[in-house]
């Protein structure tokens, strides 16, 4: 047997550490990171910022708004139809958005579609999700008017990109088996889908579809408030920004935050059952 | 699979399908969304971007001052992800089972990351707005805490993922906690955990257009400008160094990902 070779350092010490690359890849990406945060302080744009009574009085601001939570401006069950307005934007952009993704998936799936399809839908859905959310919504609100049909188009636009990525990669994970012992039996590409492809990966969709819904509601959230486009995102906007009334905000934002934990409970239970193995 | 059992599984599909389809007709009724309606604006609103948010040799002029906001958001999503991860780094070494101190700050590192994630960045910004004012810190803030609340969950499950046994190892040696988290728990989720950061880095340029419209700062503050002056060849413009820097991220971020894991 061959004596190994110990690499030492300058002094005789053992070298423990191996440099190959990955090492110094994450290495010198901290730095980057530390040094570009470093630098962005100086970047800060500090017009009128008094931290000291500002940090107190955020404080002072967070205790009214959590521990006297308080409706002014509106009723009980119109806070509650404001949520369910909420929940109903998200519920329709995931849902549609879903279905849409599901064909496009089809086509950017290696395994399904053609080369060239792959590509043109995957650089085509990379520049749609480019494009923040909020962004997407108020074009279309100057197209479609203000309103539900804004909203939901932009939000849409963003879980057919997030979905389509989801799912292709999903239907790319099918055993090759499978696919090819239906095309054995002379199955048509429509066939190989319903029968072959989507028994094996309708669990894996749905709980995409259900993580998908959960970001959605937050977005809802957002696109009420920075969009007008109802719901309690706008309700939000409105106490904090034009009523001052920061009971009224700690009331909304517990709304926000109990149904936001309630699907989110769902959703790791979701991941849970169906895929332990990978969960990110 | 039983002839008895598939027809339940068909039963079961057609009665989720069902579900789904009136739970759609039911939110399209409350939230007034119409369909068709929806459906006809697409085309119109794809012929009135094309026709509208074309760049011109004005907005071109435009270019130095929005390329100088787009950097400064740039660098207030790094900044606010950079040092979120830091302190995620020990709610995270609190909160995860193979790490943690005891089980008191297990609770409470899960309660911050909990409350900090579900509140929806818009009312940390809408908050944090009220006192901070109209400047970067407010939106470097609102992304901070929404990245705090991220990063811990997603930390805490790349340190369970590492497992007892090598922390069981060292304390045989007799490491002490110290040594056993930066010896064998760090190394071990470092590439997971600076994917994540990557990812969020992504995430937060795109929220901070949000912010930055809600809070008056960066990029989002340029575009709600030009959108509410009606300049929408400026508007395009925006959009458009919005996605080519995402894009530039997306890719850098997709480059060290493929060398890291």
């Amino acid at each position: 047997m061959e004596a190994v070779q110990i690499r030492r350092k300058k002094d005789g010490r053992i070298n423990i550490k191996v440099g190959n690359k990955v090492d110094q890849v994450v290495t010198w990406t901290l730095i980057i990171l530390s040094i570009l945060t470093i630098v962005a302080f100086a970047f800060f744009n500090y017009a009128g910022l008094e931290i000291k009574s500002a940090m107190t009085e955020t404080a002072y601001n967070l205790k009214v708004m959590f521990l006297q939570p308080a409706i002014s401006h509106f009723s009980m069950e119109e806070a509650i139809y404001q949520m369910v307005i909420t929940l109903g934007l998200a519920f329709l952009a995931t849902v549609i958005g879903a279905v849409i993704a599901f064909f496009l998936s089809l086509m950017a799936a290696a395994n399904l579609s053609n080369k060239w399809t792959v590509r043109i839908v995957r650089v085509f859905v990379a520049i749609i999700r480019a494009v923040p959310t909020v962004l997407w919504v108020l074009i279309f609100a100057i197209a479609a008017g203000l309103g539900s049909e804004a909203a939901i188009l932009g939000m849409l636009f963003h879980s057919v990109a997030y979905l389509v990525k989801a799912f292709s990669e999903a239907f790319e994970e099918v055993d090759k088996g499978i696919i090819e012992a239906l095309q054995a039996t002379g199955a048509n590409w429509w066939h190989i889908v319903t029968r072959g492809v989507m028994p094996s990966t309708f669990t894996y969709l749905l709980s995409w579809v259900f993580l998908r819904f959960e970001i959605n509601f937050g977005v809802a959230v957002a696109m009420g408030a920075a969009a007008g486009a109802g719901g309690i995102g706008f309700e939000l906007f409105m106490a904090s920004g034009f009523y001052f009334d920061l009971k009224e905000v700690g009331f909304i934002t517990y709304g926000i935050l109990i149904i936001a934990i309630v699907l989110e409970v769902i959703s790791t239970r979701l991941k849970k059952r169906y895929f332990p193995a990978n969960s990110n | 699979m039983n002839e008895k059992a598939m027809r339940k599984n068909r039963w079961q599909s057609v009665i989720f399908l069902l579900i789904i389809i009136v739970l759609t007709y039911w939110s399209s009724f409350i939230t007034q969304f119409n369909f068709w309606d929806g459906l006809v604006t697409i085309p119109e609103a794809t012929g009135w971007m094309l026709s509208n948010l074309s760049i011109t040799q004005d907005s071109l002029e435009r270019l130095p001052k929005i390329m100088e906001t787009l950097v400064e958001t740039i660098f207030m999503s790094i900044a606010a992800t950079t040092l979120a991860a830091a302190v995620s780094l020990f709610l995270g070494l609190f909160g995860s089972n193979t790490t943690k101190v005891n089980s008191f700050l297990s609770v409470f590192a899960r309660f911050v990351a909990s409350v900090s994630r579900n509140i929806p960045v818009v009312a940390w910004s809408l908050i944090l707005l009220i006192s901070f004012g109209q400047n970067s810190v407010t939106g470097f803030l609102a992304l901070f805490v929404g990245t705090v609340g991220f990063l811990t969950r997603a930390f805490m499950e790349s340190m369970d993922e590492v497992g007892q046994s090598s922390v069981e190892a060292l304390t045989a040696t007799g490491a002490t906690y110290f040594q056993i988290v930066s010896k064998a728990v760090i190394p071990q989720c470092l590439p997971q955990m600076l994917s994540w950061i990557l990812f969020m880095i992504e995430t937060n340029i795109r929220s901070a257009t949000l912010v930055g419209i809600l809070t008056g700062t960066g990029i989002g503050y340029t575009f709600d400008m030009y959108y509410k002056t009606l300049n929408y060849n400026a508007v395009g413009l925006v959009t458009l160094c919005i996605v080519i820097a995402v894009i530039l991220v997306d890719l850098i971020s997709n480059y060290i990902r493929k060398v890291i894991l």
